[in-house]
């Protein structure tokens, strides 16, 4: 890894600020991040959140290439939901997003959304297939009924989950691992190219974790590019392409071999140089 | 008084407000439980109490102005529900506090204005408790013209309500408009209680909203057969309610509401997969 200011061109963020050295604050970014603005899946620039008065993010410039499967970690309260949906467009925010070059703001319904598990009402009467049938909502629009080409997009999804054999049972009825499946098959129905997962392995078992994380790494080598955030360090540091340590802005990014400064992690987590979290990921001994 | 003398009954030219009675009770009972699915599943029977008692003041407005009741509770329970959710979007409140205010303060304006009308007392009665029998003709058509759009909007509507009711927020990242999603819903249960007051009254509305829909989730796990099954327990239990306050001398409303109870009371204790008694056995396999 090295240090790299934060509006290196690789990183793409405002030109006044290019010639800015990185501070403890400012991201570290390598080599794995050099996706230019043009031809990036995802683009933040200077993004500024507050929520309640209080700021959550402040100045963070981001940028994803095509294919890439990107971890967003961090401490609780660092941003990491936060940034999702300010990409998604559900909360106010001052600064640049682009998706594929586009306003982010433009692309509403067409960014796939994992949400927390927790969000969703799993006590309404609905069946697995037609709870995937909902992510096809957007490209349906009003009034129109579901045609043939959204039922496949529906069976492929769940496919790629493993859950074709569960389609016509009531969610409710779900284990809390076939239960997050079904909301990444909803996002995958959206049929979009970025895809944005908030803590998907949160209270699955390790079956489906092994499985989403497969299904996640295929998504990426095929061209779509994901963002996940998570908690699960050792998990993202092995299947991840690119890391993003986050707190309040971007710390660090780059490929997990880049992001290898125990003070980067020390520093996002307020961890000491012995804690257990450096050693999960390999950093000490 | 047997069940055959009340169909007599229905049939006697003698007592054509009778059938007209049964009409009104078995529309506003199909109407409430469908728009009651929804109350019910997202959790809205609060908003649906205070809608009942917010449409109060418009209809004691039109009583005193000698309008059209179903007009002015529509406007004065729509102004309500709309405030809400307005006001609802200060996080700093939560959605109970501001129903709480707003619906005690439109069911006081109600008491009010009424208290300044000529046979206050009389009329007061007729609201809260409802006046089946004294129903003009103009307002069966009213309800039926309303409950068809009502029903109508809720089934173009039905994947982007249902979209909202599973998660606000992946519908809002969808695109979908969830305030005004909520505006519909909020105005459709309104239409549904307005048109259902003069069946069962103000206070006892929320029966005809609640209790079917509730009874019908006992019975299945499928969305659109609980808005089929809803309507259904809700007429049946309209129906009956209407033949026993007839036969016994008991008040209308009150009497389909304990109908309504006993058949929810029952499924609670018998539906099939989800009632007391099977759950029960579920466990006692389990442990075996």
């Amino acid at each position: 890894m090295r240090r790299a200011d934060v509006t290196s061109p690789a990183t793409a963020a405002g030109p006044d600020q290019a010639d800015t050295p990185a501070g403890p604050d400012q991201a570290r970014t390598g080599p794995g991040t050099a996706a230019t603005a043009s031809g990036a899946a995802l683009t933040v620039t200077e993004l500024t959140v507050d929520l309640g008065g209080r700021p959550v993010l402040t100045g963070l410039n981001l940028t994803v290439g095509h294919g890439q499967f990107l971890g967003l970690l961090g401490p609780n309260g660092a941003g990491k939901t936060t940034l999702l949906r300010a990409i998604l467009g559900l909360l106010p925010h001052r600064g640049d997003i682009r998706v594929a070059g586009k306003p982010a703001a433009a692309l509403r319904g067409r960014i796939g959304y994992v949400p927390q598990r927790h969000e969703f009402t799993w006590d309404f009467p609905i069946s697995v297939e037609d709870v995937v049938l909902t992510g096809r909502s957007s490209r349906l629009g009003w009034l129109r009924r579901p045609q043939v080409a959204d039922y496949q997009a529906v069976n492929t999804a769940l496919a790629q989950v493993e859950l074709d054999h569960v389609r016509k049972r009531p969610v409710a009825e779900l284990s809390g691992g076939q239960r997050q499946r079904v909301l990444v098959a909803r996002a995958l129905a959206m049929d979009s190219q970025l895809l944005l997962l908030d803590e998907p392995f949160t209270g699955v078992d390790m079956p489906t974790a092994e499985l989403l994380t497969a299904l996640f790494g295929r998504l990426a080598a095929d061209g779509r590019t994901v963002i996940m955030s998570t908690h699960d360090l050792p998990a993202a540091m092995a299947t991840c392409t690119q890391i993003a340590l986050l707190r309040g802005t971007i710390r660090c990014h780059g490929t997990p071999d880049e992001v290898r400064d125990p003070q980067a992690w020390m520093d996002t987590f307020s961890v000491s140089a012995t804690s257990p979290l450096l050693t999960s990921i390999g950093l000490t001994t | 008084m047997s069940f055959f003398d009340f169909l007599a009954d229905l049939t006697n030219p003698m007592l054509a407000f009778l059938p007209k009675a049964l009409l009104m009770a078995v529309m506003a009972s199909i109407i409430c439980g469908v728009v009651g699915t929804y109350v019910v599943l997202r959790g809205m029977s609060f908003i649906g109490d205070a809608v009942a008692h917010s449409v109060f003041p418009g209809l004691a407005i039109a009583f005193v102005l000698q309008g059209s009741l179903v007009l002015g509770g529509a406007v004065a329970g729509v102004c309500t529900a709309i405030l809400v959710a307005i006001f609802s979007q200060h996080r700093r409140l939560k959605e109970d506090s501001i129903i709480g205010v707003f619906f005690v303060a439109a069911f006081a304006a109600g008491i009010v204005i009424i208290s300044r009308a000529p046979g206050y007392a009389g009329s007061l009665t007729d609201f809260l408790f409802g006046s089946i029998t004294g129903i003009p003709t103009r307002d069966v058509y009213t309800v039926a013209i309303t409950g068809a759009l009502i029903i109508t909007l809720l089934v173009v509507l039905h994947k982007e309500l249902v979209a909202v009711s599973l998660d606000r927020d992946f519908a809002r990242a969808m695109g979908l408009p969830v305030f005004w999603l909520d505006i519909v819903l909020y105005v459709l249960v309104t239409l549904a209680i307005v048109v259902s007051v003069q069946t069962i009254g103000n206070i006892l509305v929320l029966a005809l909203l609640i209790t079917p829909a509730a009874a019908a989730r006992l019975l299945t796990d499928r969305l659109v057969t609980m808005m089929i099954l809803a309507p259904v327990i809700g007429a049946l239990g309209a129906f009956a309610g209407l033949y026993l306050s007839w036969g016994f001398d008991l008040p209308v409303g009150g009497t389909i509401v304990l109908v309504l109870t006993a058949v929810f009371l029952l499924l609670w204790m018998f539906a099939p997969r989800h009632g007391l008694l099977q759950r029960s056995r579920q466990r006692v396999v389990a442990h075996a």
